[in-house]
Order: structure tokens, then C-alpha cells, then sequence
């Protein structure tokens, strides 16, 4: 009863009040703004701009990465790799030679290709000095790698039971290059661990498997009997049904060495790319910070032309206290106004920068591609700068004096 | 009740010297009178108004609208007097250019909550009771002086205030224009508005009921409210 005597107390006995609805208040932003809008083009310019920025920069690299997952997934996502890890004692595991066999038994395995370690260089002749390795490493490999490995042959074959016995070499991309190859002919000979080998192939890059872009594959036999390479494998690559990859992934160690499963890792070349992919963003941070600082300057532009129109609009802001406005309804109206202008430079800057992403997608063949999440942050962020700019305007809207504001004009 | 009651409001502008806009003055407007205010310029017509619409408060004295005392109240429940209480009209008109003449007078609702189609409603009859129910549509450019300040007027009267306050409203017309405002207030007053008139306008000051002369921020005379 008390509570409700004080209220009634503070109320004028009317008990009517000074209220503005919310919708009234957006049609009064929407008035302020159209009422000039020449000035509100301009002022909402630089939130434009700046949201132009960040959405073309998040657009563009989405669109670059979305390509990026699409590639990846087109290679498949459905190859896993088995390698040796590390023993309990600390020491480098070693599978057995009889690991790819066992792997191949797996149901739902396609099929399964193993490399070797070979402690060999080589070199475009013999003339070359022995530490001009070139980084080129070499490995043996069996016959399926390629098809497991879905890559393709720029030039030449790859491996086959029968050159796997002789003295040939299947070049990586890189590799190849290093060395100045560009024939497999069969004419062409590199120097590899102490004995001529002849280019049977030149590979193309292995998106999947990048690290044997850079590398010589020999056959085991061969390795085996000329370079006294051991024959165990340094990793398994593994084409499975992509239904049961998670099936696999589970039996895979233990298949490859029943002995010591704790010594296998297994990897997914796929998965790896795919997460590099998401996390690729050094490049947009600098982007995005001047688009952050073209939507600050954008604010204080907003900010700017409110304080004048502040000042040109004192008869309507007396006006409106003299019909009943409060100084919080002035004040509201001001900040309504600004943000309206930040949104509608907001929603240009969106289209701009969808339309800039499109323009770039398409030059570049890529599928364009601007994620909602990201208009919806850029826009929040647009009109919560544009109502922070309008606070300082906005309170002297509201303190001006209702009878000065009347008789200044 | 009477719809206006000044007692000795004074108001002191600050400064070296201060400057005394207003002494002690004590009016008192009943409901359904229709006074002018007359004086000189600078006699302290326009404070006097300002002051009676809680546009600016008194240094000293007390303020009634229609029964409520205002001086004292904060900002939020003064507004709340001007939106429901008061009505005002200026020389200078103050519409809204980019409005139409009915959203113009509509805005006189607009700080009442009051949801838009009422509020449209209720201006389309106040545009009538002014007669310009043909200029509906039109904005404040198309419109001639004399239409511009009727449709203030009719703004001011649509929220049905205790009391509507003029300031100067023929100062920025011609003769004969001046003349239709002064016939359209005196209706408005025979329908039951209440009327309080700052002008310097001779013509205004003869043909209202009661005047109240005010000199050096004084009132000198006063003809004497109705019985």
C-alpha cells in the first residue's frame, strides 16, 4: 500500500506519462535520416567501406578455404597412413615387412602401398658432389602406391613387379625438378646410391601425401639387393571403403603389428589438411584490422554529422520537448538515428563486399561463399558502432534547454 | 479548477548584473478564458509563456496546471505535463517539412504512447476543426502561412490540452491571415479551449476577452478574468 502511495506520489495527478512507443521511435530515425539524404549517403560511407572490408576479406578467404575442403575432399578423405612410432624404451619403432600383407586382409581396405627407408642420395650424374643432395630423399615403394595414393603421372609409368627389380626411379614433382628431369623416356639416368638408375616416371604433385613431391621411389627389390635397404616399411598408405574408415582406423595398429599395436600411429592425411584449412588465418588479420579501422572512422564520421545536425535541429528537438518529450526520448531518438545511419551503410558495405567476394570467387573458378554468421557480425558490429557514436550527440540533444532550444532558431 | 495558476512566479536570468525577466508575478487563468498577453518587447511575454509551459522553471513562485504543481517536478513528469496538459503554438510554426499536415498534427500525440492510427485518426478531426480537412496530405511547403499555423494550431489542440499556449502566432503573417488565426483561436475558445495569447498585435489584444499588460517583466494591468 505504501509502495503504491509513493508512486502514485512521484506521478503528476493525472497519472498520465510522457511515453514514446518503439515503434515511433524507429519511424523517427527513419524520418531523421531520409530528411537529408544526401548527408546520410555520405556519413554512412565509411561504415560502408568498412564493412565492405571485413566482409569481402572473411568472404573471400571462406570462399578459398570452402575450395580448399572441396579439393580435399575430391582426393578423398577416406586414405589413412600407418607408420612407426615411438617403442616404450623411447626408440624408433620398426613395423614388420609382413605389416602391408596384413593390412591388405582388412575387409574393407582398397587397397594398401608401402615406402622403405633406403639410406641412399641421389644426384643428376656422378659428377655432382655428394652434398648436393638436393634434400631429394629415397625411398622403395611398392607397385599399388600410385593407385592407392590416387595420384597421376606427369610423364612416363610408375613402378610396375617388373621395373620394381631393375634399376629405375619414379621422380616426385619436386624432385624431378630439382634435378632437371623433365624426359622418362627411359633414356635419361640418375646417379642413385653409387648406381646409374633410369627415370621410368615423373609423378605430379600428391596433394594427399606432399612429403613424397621431394622424393626418388625405387623398387624393395631392387633397394634390397643394390642400395641394402631393410625392407621394413617407414609407412603404410591405406585406401579403405569410406563408410568404414572409422572401423578401420580402430584395427589398423593392431593388424600392422599384433606384436606391439602401442608402436603404430595411424593418420589421416584428410582430416589434417581440412583442420590446416580452418586455421589458416594469418593472412586476414591485417585485412580485417584496417576494416575494423575504416568502421571506426566510419563511427566518428557518423558522430561528426550528428553533432550538427544536433546543432541545425535545435527548433525540432525544442519542438519535441514542448510536445512532450522527455530527455531520455531526445536522446534515444539521436541514438535510434545514428545507428539507423550505421545500419543502412552496414547493409550497403554487405552487399559490396558479397558482390567484391563473387566478383574474385568467380575469377578464380571458386564456388563464392559468405557465411551468415559473418554479415550478421559485421552489421551487429556497424550499428553498435553507430550507437556508440551517437551517445555523445545524443546528450546534448537532451540537455539542450526545452525554451533556449525554441528561441535560438 | 482553473487550467493555469501563476503566484508569485519570478524569474532570474544569472549574470552580473542578474537579470530579472519576471517579478513576482500571480495570474491566474480560469478553464474556457481565452487571455491575451500584451507588452513591449522585452516586457517578459515570452518568458511569462515559457515558464506557464514548463518550458523553463521559476527561480521563485509556484506554477499550477491544471491543479498540478510543477515546479518542482523532475524532468520526466514536466514532460509528461506538456504531453497531456498543454498545447503550444509558435510564430515560427516549428512543422516538421518532410511530414504530411496530418502526420504533423499527429505528432501532437506522439509522446502520449498512443498506437499511430489513433493518433491519426484524432488529427484528421483536428485538421478539421481547423478547416483544412482538404490540405490532409499536403506538407508544411505547400501550404500557405496562414494553412501552416492553422495546422500548428490544430496539433496543438488535438491532444485536447488544459490550456493552449501562443506565442506571437500572427508575428509571421499577413493582415489578413493574422485576422483568420484570431477568428479560428476565438471558435476554438467558444468550443471550451482555453487560451492564453502572447502578441504584440493590436488587433488580437482588442478583440479578446480579458488582456493582461505586462511592463518590465511586471503585469501593469489586467482587464479581469470572466465571472
Amino acid at each position: 500500500m505504501s509502495g503504491r502511495l509513493r508512486r502514485e506520489a512521484q506521478q503528476p495527478r493525472s497519472g498520465h506519462r510522457s511515453r514514446l512507443r518503439p515503434a515511433d521511435t524507429g519511424a523517427l530515425a527513419a524520418l531523421g535520416v531520409a530528411g537529408r539524404p544526401i548527408r546520410a549517403l555520405l556519413s554512412a560511407l565509411g561504415i560502408a567501406l568498412g564493412v565492405a572490408t571485413l566482409v569481402a576479406v572473411l568472404g573471400i578467404s571462406g570462399s578459398s578455404r570452402a575450395q580448399l575442403i572441396a579439393q580435399i575432399d575430391a582426393l578423398g578423405t577416406n586414405m589413412l597412413t600407418v607408420t612407426p612410432g615411438q617403442s616404450l624404451t623411447g626408440g624408433q619403432a620398426v613395423l614388420p615387412s609382413t605389416a602391408p600383407a596384413m593390412v591388405r586382409r582388412i575387409a574393407p581396405v582398397q587397397s594398401a602401398a608401402a615406402i622403405g627407408q633406403v639410406n641412399a642420395n641421389v644426384y643428376r650424374n656422378d659428377r655432382i658432389p655428394a652434398v648436393n643432395t638436393d634434400a631429394i630423399t629415397v625411398f622403395s615403394a611398392q607397385p599399388s602406391l600410385l593407385q592407392t595414393l590416387q595420384g597421376h603421372l606427369a610423364r612416363g609409368r610408375f613402378l610396375n613387379p617388373a621395373t620394381a627389380r631393375l634399376p629405375a626411379v619414379v621422380l616426385g614433382a619436386s624432385a624431378a625438378a630439382a634435378l632437371g628431369v623433365d624426359r622418362a623416356d627411359g633414356t635419361t639416368q640418375v646417379w642413385l646410391g653409387g648406381h646409374w638408375f633410369a627415370v621410368a616416371g615423373i609423378l605430379e604433385p600428391l596433394p594427399l601425401a606432399s612429403e613424397l613431391d621431394r622424393t626418388a621411389l625405387v623398387g624393395f627389390p631392387v633397394a634390397r639387393r643394390l642400395l641394402g635397404a631393410s625392407g621394413s616399411p617407414a609407412e603404410i598408405y591405406v585406401r579403405t571403403n569410406p563408410v568404414s574408415v572409422a572401423a578401420v582406423t580402430g584395427v589398423l595398429a593392431a593388424t600392422a603389428d599384433p606384436a606391439a599395436p602401442q608402436n603404430v600411429t595411424i593418420g589421416n592425411p584428410a582430416d589434417a589438411l581440412t583442420a590446416r584449412a580452418h586455421a589458416s588465418v594469418a593472412f586476414q588479420s591485417l585485412f580485417l584490422g584496417l576494416g575494423a579501422i575504416a568502421l571506426l572512422i566510419g563511427g566518428i564520421g557518423i558522430a561528426n554529422v550528428m553533432v550538427i545536425s544536433v546543432l541545425e535541429r535545435r527548433g525540432e528537438i525544442g519542438l519535441r520537448r514542448a510536445l512532450g518529450a522527455t530527455r531520455t526520448h531526445i536522446a534515444v531518438q539521436f541514438i535510434a538515428e545514428s545507428a539507423l545511419l550505421a545500419l543502412a551503410g552496414g547493409a550497403g558495405g554487405a552487399v559490396l563486399g558479397g558482390f567484391a567476394t563473387a566478383v574474385y570467387a568467380t575469377a578464380r573458378h571458386w564456388h563464392a561463399v559468405v557465411p551468415a554468421p559473418t554479415l550478421a557480425a559485421a552489421l551487429t558490429a556497424a550499428v553498435a558502432v553507430g550507437a556508440v557514436a551517437g551517445v555523445y550527440p545524443a546528450l546534448r540533444a537532451a540537455r539542450l534547454s526545452p525554451a533556449e532550444a525554441l528561441r535560438t532558431v | 479548477m482553473s487550467a493555469l495558476e501563476l503566484a508569485a512566479a519570478t524569474k532570474e536570468h544569472p549574470g552580473s548584473p542578474p537579470v530579472t525577466a519576471l517579478r513576482s508575478v500571480t495570474l491566474t487563468i480560469g478553464e474556457g478564458e481565452f487571455a491575451a498577453l500584451v507588452g513591449p518587447s522585452g516586457s517578459g511575454k515570452s518568458t511569462l509563456l515559457a515558464i506557464a509551459g514548463t518550458l523553463e522553471r521559476p527561480t521563485s513562485g509556484s506554477v499550477r496546471i491544471a491543479g498540478t504543481a510543477v515546479a518542482h517536478l523532475p524532468d520526466r513528469e514536466l514532460a509528461a505535463v506538456r504531453a497531456h496538459r498543454i498545447g503550444f503554438v509558435f510564430q515560427q510554426f516549428f512543422l516538421v517539412p518532410t511530414l504530411s499536415a496530418l502526420d504533423n498534427v499527429a505528432s501532437g500525440l506522439l509522446y502520449r504512447g498512443i498506437p499511430a492510427e489513433q493518433r491519426r485518426q484524432a488529427a484528421r478531426d483536428a485538421l478539421a476543426t481547423v478547416g483544412l480537412s482538404h490540405r490532409v496530405r499536403h506538407r508544411p511547403g505547400q501550404l500557405s502561412g496562414g494553412e501552416q499555423q492553422r495546422t500548428a494550431i490544430a496539433r496543438a489542440l488535438v491532444g485536447k490540452p488544459a490550456v493552449i499556449l501562443a506565442d506571437e502566432p500572427t508575428g509571421s503573417l499577413d493582415t489578413a491571415s493574422g485576422r483568420e488565426i484570431l477568428v479560428l483561436l476565438g471558435s476554438l475558445n467558444a468550443a471550451g479551449s482555453t487560451i492564453l495569447v502572447a502578441t504584440h498585435d493590436p488587433e488580437i489584444a482588442s478583440a479578446v476577452p480579458r488582456t493582461v499588460r505586462l511592463r518590465d517583466g511586471a503585469i501593469e494591468s489586467d482587464s479581469g478574468s470572466m465571472p
